[in-house]
């Protein structure tokens, strides 16, 4: 790890004017991931600014009926918060799916968004990776990228978001509430995080000097129908090969409407716009299931390790949605 | 135990004989570990788990992965069980952290340390002060109740030797004992 200085502040305004005064700072709050990439020298900042004192450190209801989850809360207070249970149980499922207990206390909302990838080569300094040093080249084309990125995959990265929780957020229509030196604004969760294109170092929209203060969940939580299926190397703390978060509305055998997000398969939360359509205003069956998962694979594309992926995919979608439907009993 | 001085001056010697530094860069930190505040000059970036081990000697916490990944390093911070690897010491000021060290009452162990002497919950040791501590902060949370659902929140460590069975044998003993069942 590189040196650095440190300065804990109690407002954003604190927060803003401490980033102005150094040469590549960064915000510091779980520090789970932060740190982890400083000790392989990944990032390597000059100075932390600690944001924790910063009070975005609640869960309350917003004006219109949703909830509002502080940036700071922890990912185990939010996934263990009885309101986020009882109303939005597809998000704690997400949530404990993901990281350990010791990191779930650790991590904190707005620390899971910023989430980098984990992709072996991101991590590893001898390779090239456009992610980390622009224009070295993608290590992972043509290299080991078993758990890689089937979609939305450009010739410049195919890395994947890791997080599991944003998948979750994806699918309930999210919003996340950002400050920075240009004041407060508002972004749909779809619209936080990019694929790679031609910019992989990239990972998300914010600017420099941006904080993430809170995310709002609309109020259709979808608790009565819903499934978070996540696909791994082993049983649990492993990070996803696929997930699957499903949600639906059901009138009688009917869906009414529907949510299809997929994890661990591309460099952001990957909503099928298309398959929802497919599923909407159909009879709930395999047959309607495996309809909408031919759709949602359209256009994926393996590189060899992770070719197996797509059918993989494809078959967790089926597999969630049945148990979104009450067809088949969640694991 | 912790060194018993309150404040240990720059140039002094630490337990382990590190020179403490004194840099600009340093900050001085007041740490509760163990129901003792401890004062520290420490750079930003020692980790917590540096701090216990390197500046103030208690090496009952042990450096596995580094990373977060194994478990070893877990510590309990209010209560709740944390990797102490992946937490910078300076930000964990006016916090109550408790170590294996702190859990015994003179000679009398905790009722989990008590538990996992009994049903032999280990081989090498190298992972059991992370398991005793990880387990407390698990009972402490009050979620677990069946043996799966131990064993999935348990996950955080990680056994070389595959104990399990017996690890999972000694938290079900504690969590009857102690009624949360």
């Amino acid at each position: 790890m590189n040196k650095f200085t440190y300065a804990s502040v109690s407002t954003t305004d604190a927060a803003i004017a401490e980033m102005d005064e150094h040469d590549s700072p960064k915000f510091i709050a779980g520090g789970t991931n932060l740190l982890d990439l400083m000790k392989v020298n990944v990032e390597n900042p000059d100075h932390l600014i600690d944001i924790t004192q910063i009070a975005f450190n609640q869960i309350e209801a917003t004006a219109d009926g949703g909830l509002r989850l502080g940036a700071l809360v922890t990912n185990a207070d939010t996934a263990w918060n009885e309101e986020v249970e009882k109303r939005y149980p597809l998000l704690s499922k997400a949530i404990l799916a993901g990281a350990s207990p010791q990191l779930r206390n650790m991590a904190t909302n707005g620390g899971n968004l910023m989430q980098r990838t984990r992709c072996y080569y991101f991590y590893d300094t001898a390779t090239p990776c456009n992610k980390r040093e622009p224009g070295s080249g993608c290590s992972a084309i043509g290299g080991y990228n078993r758990i890689l990125a089937i979609l939305g995959t450009s010739e410049h990265c195919i890395a994947t978001h890791p997080s599991d929780m944003c998948v979750a957020l994806v699918a309930l229509g999210a919003t996340i509430n950002i400050t920075g030196i240009n004041g407060d604004r508002t972004i749909p969760i779809t619209e936080f995080h990019r694929l790679p294109g031609d910019r992989p170092d990239l990972d998300n929209t914010l600017q420099a000097g941006d904080i993430v203060t809170s995310i709002d969940l609309p109020v259709q939580g979808f608790e009565k129908n819903y499934a978070y299926l996540k696909v791994r190397d082993r049983a649990s703390y492993a990070f996803a090969l696929v997930s699957v978060a499903a949600a639906l509305t059901l009138e009688g055998n009917q869906i009414k409407e529907a949510r299809l997000v997929l994890g661990g398969v591309a460099h952001k939360p990957w909503r099928s716009a298309e398959a929802e359509a497919a599923l909407t205003h159909q009879e709930a069956s395999v047959s309607t299931f495996e309809k909408a998962a031919a759709i949602a694979l359209e256009g994926a594309k393996g590189y060899g390790d992770n070719t197996f992926k797509i059918e993989l995919a494809k078959r967790a979608i089926v597999r969630a949605l049945k148990q979104a439907a009450g067809l088949e009993e969640q694991a | 135990m912790i060194n018993p001085r309150e404040y240990i001056e720059p140039g002094s010697s630490w337990p382990l004989g590190h020179a403490v530094p004194d840099q600009p860069a340093t900050h001085t930190v007041k740490l509760n570990i163990n129901g003792q505040d401890v004062h520290l000059k420490i750079e930003p970036w020692v980790s917590l788990l540096d701090a216990l081990r390197e500046y103030i000697g208690l090496t009952g916490t042990k450096k596995g992965c580094d990373h977060g990944q194994c478990g070893a390093c877990t510590v309990l911070v209010d209560g709740k069980r944390i990797n102490s690897c992946l937490t910078l010491a300076v930000m964990k000021q006016g916090c109550e952290i408790t170590t294996i060290e702190g859990l015994a009452k003179g000679d009398e162990l905790h009722p989990m340390q008590e538990a996992f002497v009994e049903h032999d919950a280990y081989q090498c040791g190298y992972c059991t002060p992370g398991q005793i501590c990880s387990a407390i902060g698990l009972i402490n949370e009050g979620i677990a109740n069946t043996r799966d659902e131990i064993s999935e929140l348990m996950s955080g460590n990680i056994c070389r030797c595959g104990a399990y069975p017996h690890i999972l044998d000694a938290i079900e003993q504690v969590k009857g004992v102690a009624g949360h069942e």
